[in-house]
């Protein structure tokens, strides 16, 4: 009897708004109803997969018949210790910690002018000017720089111009950062990375820069802090955690990069070919997968590291 | 005794606004001098100047005489207190105090010495090791004024450094600042816009409109003979009579101002040389001391809807027993000629 009180179209509204008072009254319900959905799509697509790829890193691959078994073993984390394995992840870490510092070192001068001298609509080409060249094709973009470094390209055209080129081929000679050609060459490789990762390198930065009360600098100097010590004692640390913040953006993606070391610079493979290989050509599913972590080992050891140094203290 | 800071037709200009415009002031070491005036009116732009945190369009500016545009805030013996103190969040309480001695280079054992001691001035010696986000704003206040004195300024600059404390606090900083100031004996430059403050603590003041000074005076001459209307109204409550209405009052086509505790309610008119008038109660605020008054000069109105206004404040021990006057009601005012301040603009 009670059901027939209400039309049946306004039963159904009346259970709605009997559900949304519950979930007034029950905070952590509503909590839960609306954090579920996402949570359940970050426990299975990203830590899921992550797993996936730790658990397959301990399984046995067969060289000789070419196929994976799902024993668990070692042997995987122990081959990456041979020599050569061993120069792709030395090889790899190298570039990225040159990109990274190059790129704190370009990016921190940009990201200051940005916020502290630019007016409203510098500012605005700065802006654009840093975001845009994400906006292209990373593909269209690192074949562009094969064409610029080329012998044929801007780059030497300019250099011959001035009348530099004995200059370019003393520094093509030096070891490890010469080679042939610069598109050939660990410099010209270098110059690549570093183009491509700089606004992810100044974007954290502006946005750390920009929380810094600037009274705090005149406060510096009012004490008697000339501008280098206002520089190292109150303005690197209070930024530290964006600049920190840029370089894990900047350190994973050339640690994971597997397109440019094809493109440009000399032939040695990164840890981002070898997965590539591993995974693709050779099939070694679990020896692939054990590179993956090697990037992952390295990010957490490199926090680490910057938390020990204080980095994030000012947070 | 010297000059701590003189400015000669001293001048900031931003684009077109005029921040400051041509001001010339003088003041004495030792004084404790405040620079009065509401937002936007060059006060802070002028301890901007003092501090070097800006530099001077025209004019010049001299600290102890010489010459100092081009100097840069860490080549002056000047410190500063800043509104929202500009503590170092990263830095502990005890290394904010250093800080000045710690980048002059002198030794680490003593300027963790100097900076305890410092704290100790201030009654925060157990606060050293915290972080500033961990202290109240009286606190960190005084962490801002002890990490200003321990550099030994010969000017101590202040920006409104009492104006997010809450009234008790403030009124106790007061005393305490007051006090400071006797026992160092350096010059205290003070800015704010609450003329409460600058009257009570101040050896003398300057009034700031618009970039220009309207008056530089004690703060007793500031009250009782403000040279401009501005002054009148700013510092203390006055009842500003136009010169159209003046004509009715006194005869005179003189503007002059008149402070609100002046003006007498009486019962019926009297005989004398004292000044009288009609008014109609329109409202009335109890303010616990006293109660203010507000009422309509209607007779001597020019314009019939817009009466003048006039204020007034009566105490209550003057009042005694009498009742208020109720709204609506007329009341016959009262003040002697020699309270009227007469105003030339």
């Amino acid at each position: 009897m009670e059901a027939s009180v209400y039309p049946p179209t306004q039963q159904r509204k009346h259970l709605v708004r009997r559900l949304a008072n519950k979930l007034q009254q029950k905070p952590t319900l509503f909590l839960l109803f609306l954090l579920t959905p996402p949570i359940l799509w970050f426990c299975v697509v990203y830590l899921g997969s992550l797993f996936a790829l730790l658990w397959q890193s301990f399984y046995t691959f067969d060289s000789f018949s070419m196929t994976t078994t799902p024993e668990l073993t070692f042997d995987n984390y122990l081959s990456l210790f041979e020599v050569t394995n061993l120069d792709i992840i030395l090889r790899t870490l190298g570039m990225a910690c040159v990109v990274t510092f190059a790129c704190a070192l370009l990016g921190f001068p940009i990201a200051y002018y940005m916020t502290r001298y630019a007016g409203a609509k510098e500012r605005g080409f700065f802006y654009i000017a840093v975001i845009l060249p994400m906006w292209a094709s990373y593909i269209v973009k690192a074949y562009a720089w094969t064409v610029i470094l080329s012998q044929q390209g801007m780059i030497y055209w300019v250099v011959n111009r001035l009348g530099l080129m004995p200059l370019l081929t003393s520094v093509l000679h030096i070891d490890v950062v010469g080679g042939n050609t610069l598109a050939t060459s660990n410099l010209g490789r270098f110059i690549v990375f570093t183009y491509l990762w700089l606004p992810f390198m100044i974007l954290p930065i502006q946005a750390a820069l920009e929380r810094v009360p600037s009274n705090l600098l005149q406060a510096s100097a009012d004490l008697g802090a000339k501008p280098a010590q206002t520089f190292w004692r109150v303005l690197l640390p209070l930024v530290f955690p964006g600049v920190v913040a840029g370089s894990i953006f900047t350190f994973s993606l050339t640690l994971g990069d597997y397109i440019i070391p094809q493109l440009v610079g000399p032939s040695g493979l990164y840890i981002g070919n070898m997965v590539y290989s591993m995974q693709g050509t050779v099939g070694n599913m679990p020896l692939a997968a054990a590179f993956t972590v090697v990037p992952i080992i390295l990010i957490f050891a490199y926090l680490a590291l910057a938390k020990r140094a204080g980095a994030f203290d000012a947070l | 005794m010297g000059l701590a800071v003189e400015f000669s037709a001293l001048s900031r200009y931003f684009g077109d606004v005029r921040a400051l415009d041509g001001v010339s002031l003088a003041i004495h070491e030792g004084e404790f001098f405040s620079m009065l005036g509401p937002s936007g009116s060059g006060k802070t732009t002028c301890l901007r100047l003092i501090a070097g945190f800006d530099q001077p369009t025209s004019g010049s500016l001299k600290i102890f005489g010489k010459e100092a545009a081009g100097t840069p805030p860490y080549e002056r013996a000047v410190n500063t207190v800043f509104q929202d103190y500009a503590l170092f969040p990263h830095m502990s309480v005890l290394k904010n105090v250093a800080y000045g001695l710690m980048v002059k280079g002198v030794a680490k054992a003593e300027y963790i010495k100097s900076a305890e001691k410092a704290l100790e001035q201030v009654a925060l010696a157990d606060y050293g090791h915290r972080k500033p986000s961990e202290l109240s704003g009286g606190q960190r206040q005084r962490v801002a004024l002890a990490r200003a004195l321990v550099n030994k300024p010969r000017i101590l600059l202040l920006d409104e450094p009492l104006g997010a404390l809450d009234m008790k606090l403030r009124e106790h900083m007061q005393s305490e600042l007051k006090a400071l100031h006797n026992q160092l004996g350096i010059t205290f430059i003070y800015v704010t816009h609450d003329q409460g403050e600058a009257l009570s603590m101040s050896d003398r003041v300057a009034v700031f409109n618009k970039g220009q000074i309207e008056q530089v005076d004690t703060p007793r001459q500031l009250y009782g003979q403000p040279n401009t209307s501005f002054v009148a109204d700013f510092v203390g409550t006055s009842n500003i009579i136009s010169a159209d209405c003046a004509f009715h009052i006194t005869g005179k086509q003189q503007a002059f101002a008149i402070r609100s505790e002046h003006i007498k309610l009486i019962k019926d008119p009297q005989i004398g040389e004292s000044i009288q008038v009609v008014g109609k109660v329109f409202d009335t605020q109890f303010h616990g001391a006293y109660t203010k008054i507000s009422l309509h000069l209607t007779q001597q109105a020019v314009d019939q809807n817009h009466p003048p206004l006039v204020h007034v404040v009566l105490a209550h021990d003057e009042l005694g027993e009498q009742p208020l006057p109720q709204i609506g009601q007329v009341c016959n005012l009262t003040w002697s000629p020699q309270h009227m301040v007469m105003l030339n603009h």
